[in-house]
């Protein structure tokens, strides 16, 4: 069970003044409950690189397979491939259109064809599991905040019950703590529900935290492919293409050039923190002993 | 799919007619329009099918980005060609039925076909190579007297500048919804007529609450820059006649002559 693209390529708008190769020669292969996540600077072809996962785009060359089916055969269903590769756009809030927010989640399952009972089931849990409060399910879109409206946005794709759940910057626009909401529940959605996870975003420190594999991409090419370990210990060719590391990797860094011995592949806050206290405390153990000597 | 739609976009290039001062653009363009509808014969088509060519090809601008604008009224020229076709009176040339095709007919639907197609066609050639900053500082320059009379030129100009700059991206939010409903398994394509209306609704709800989002942020963000309207506004780059605009003028004043002459005299 998996997602393989092989040497796939996407130029917009072809044969104009606007055309542009947003995918170069791109080979990837995304195993069964990976939580992965993909990075780069805007324009870097993200965007358009999720959208072939789920056949939105065809890519010009080149061919993508799902489970080991080539999903650009004549008879492939599409509509199937949408409900297994689930796709969350950026501000999905924005596509929200029915009267209360339940039949707005119910669109998705529906549309699959499943019964009533099955659809409004699925609904049911799909809210459940954002954690959007029950008191909101029935109301209109418009009376809730930012937040809660993304994720009423994102059950609307859970609903229908992806093997994969694609998120495109999902935390964009949100304050510190939606974001964390919403990272959290996805990172819970990834433990609980065994679901595959492709967390599209432009902060490090957002992915360095949750993800296990991390995709850098770069003019429509990937870049990097590692564990954010073996990512961010490329902190300098990141800056060279506009991108950063996260702001511990620079800590960390500037504490060793400093000549104070920290781990330097601590790339999330906690983990700093627990070299930089151990570092400390064999300091302190040496200080105190020094000092028992000078007593004596 | 909906990258399709190229009225009023703008084609970036380096040619002659882009860098013409909008108000020759703008005059060029009437002038056009009024021959389309001034010649009667074949002489008179020849005179403007050769104008068309030139311009075409001085522009720079693909043939075939320039005829995509054409798809979205061939159902216009289709029922206007039909209709005169066979209901033109005169000598009839074929009759079957209650239809009837006459000579007058065939001549009429031909011409008028034409007509709509190269207005569509010398139209768009404005606009592709015109931004609309340029579009409507060119209209506003050319419209100024109007002021006196109280027709509100600059703010009629900013109008139709803030429509046409709104039109790439309501194309673009409709892409985004349309792909954001499809990925929630909505079917646009296929079903009969009601159903694809109904279809609609996930589509045309979030676009419509988008468009008045964007009309409202717009607004205040005017209001904040202190926007009052025309009333002494300048200009960072106003638009000043250079040598090639007299020659486009020239250009244009002799183009017209001819049609004239070959409509009164042949």
């Amino acid at each position: 069970m998996s997602i393989i693209l092989d040497k796939v390529s996407y130029v917009y708008s072809e044969n104009t003044a606007y055309e542009k190769q947003a995918l170069k020669n791109i080979n990837l292969q995304i195993q069964d409950g990976e939580f992965i996540g993909i990075i780069g600077h805007t324009g870097s072809g993200k965007s358009t690189l999720i959208q072939h996962l789920n056949g939105l785009l065809q890519a010009s060359f080149g061919g993508i397979y799902y489970n080991g089916r080539d999903i650009y055969e004549e008879d492939y269903d599409k509509k199937e491939l949408r409900s297994k590769v689930g796709l969350v756009f950026q501000y999905p809030e924005h596509q929200l259109f029915e009267t209360n927010i339940f039949e707005d989640v119910c669109f998705g399952p529906r549309n699959l064809g499943l019964s009533k009972k099955e659809t409004e089931l699925r609904a049911f849990s799909a809210l459940r599991s954002v954690g959007l409060p029950e008191s909101d399910w029935y109301q209109s879109p418009f009376e809730l905040s930012g937040g809660e409206k993304r994720r009423a946005a994102i059950a609307g794709v859970l609903a229908m019950k992806p093997e994969v759940l694609i998120l495109d910057e999902p935390t964009a626009g949100l304050d510190p703590q939606g974001r964390d909401e919403i990272l959290d529940q996805v990172a819970a959605m990834h433990r609980e529900l065994h679901m595959t996870i492709l967390l599209v975003s432009h902060s490090m420190e957002d992915v360095a935290r949750y993800v296990d594999r991390l995709l850098v991409m770069n003019q429509g090419e990937i870049m990097l492919d590692g564990t954010p370990r073996e990512v961010f210990a490329h902190w300098r060719e990141l800056e060279a293409v506009g991108l950063a590391a996260p702001q511990v990797t620079y800590v960390v860094q500037e504490l060793r050039e400093r000549g104070i011995p920290v781990n330097p592949a601590a790339t999330t806050l906690e983990e700093a923190k627990t070299s930089v206290l151990e570092v400390f405390q064999n300091r302190k153990g040496k200080e105190f002993s020094n000092n028992k000597n000078s007593v004596k | 799919m909906l990258r399709d739609i190229t009225i009023g976009q703008y084609y970036p290039s380096d040619s002659v007619i882009h860098r013409l001062d909008p108000r020759v653009k703008l005059m060029g363009t009437l002038v056009y329009i009024l021959s389309l509808f001034f010649f009667q014969n074949g002489f008179g088509l020849a005179a403007v099918t050769l104008g068309l060519i030139l311009l075409i090809k001085l522009s720079k601008v693909p043939f075939r980005y320039m005829t995509k604008g054409l798809k979205a009224i061939g159902v216009i020229l289709a029922m206007t060609g039909l209709f005169n076709l066979f209901l033109t009176p005169g000598e009839p040339l074929v009759k079957f039925w209650i239809f009837k095709i006459t000579q007058e007919g065939l001549k009429n639907a031909g011409f008028m076909v034409i007509r709509l197609t190269y207005l569509i066609l010398g139209s768009s050639v404005l606009t592709l190579t015109t931004t609309p900053n340029q579009l409507t500082d060119g209209m506003e320059k050319s419209l100024k007297p109007l002021n006196k009379i109280g027709i509100p030129v600059h703010e009629i100009a900013m109008i139709m500048s803030i429509a046409l700059r709104f039109i790439p991206i309501l194309i673009e939010e409709t892409d985004k919804i349309m792909k954001a409903q499809l990925a929630r398994g909505a079917d646009f394509e296929s079903g009969n007529f009601i159903k694809r209306v109904k279809a609609m609704v996930p589509l045309l709800v979030p676009l419509f609450v988008s468009a008045f989002r964007r009309a409202n942020d717009l607004a205040m963000a005017m209001e904040a820059r202190c926007y009052h309207g025309g009333e002494g506004r300048t200009k960072m780059k106003p638009l000043k006649y250079q040598k090639k605009d007299g020659i486009g003028y020239l250009l244009i004043a002799g183009y017209f002559v001819l049609v004239l002459l070959l409509r009164i005299l042949l």
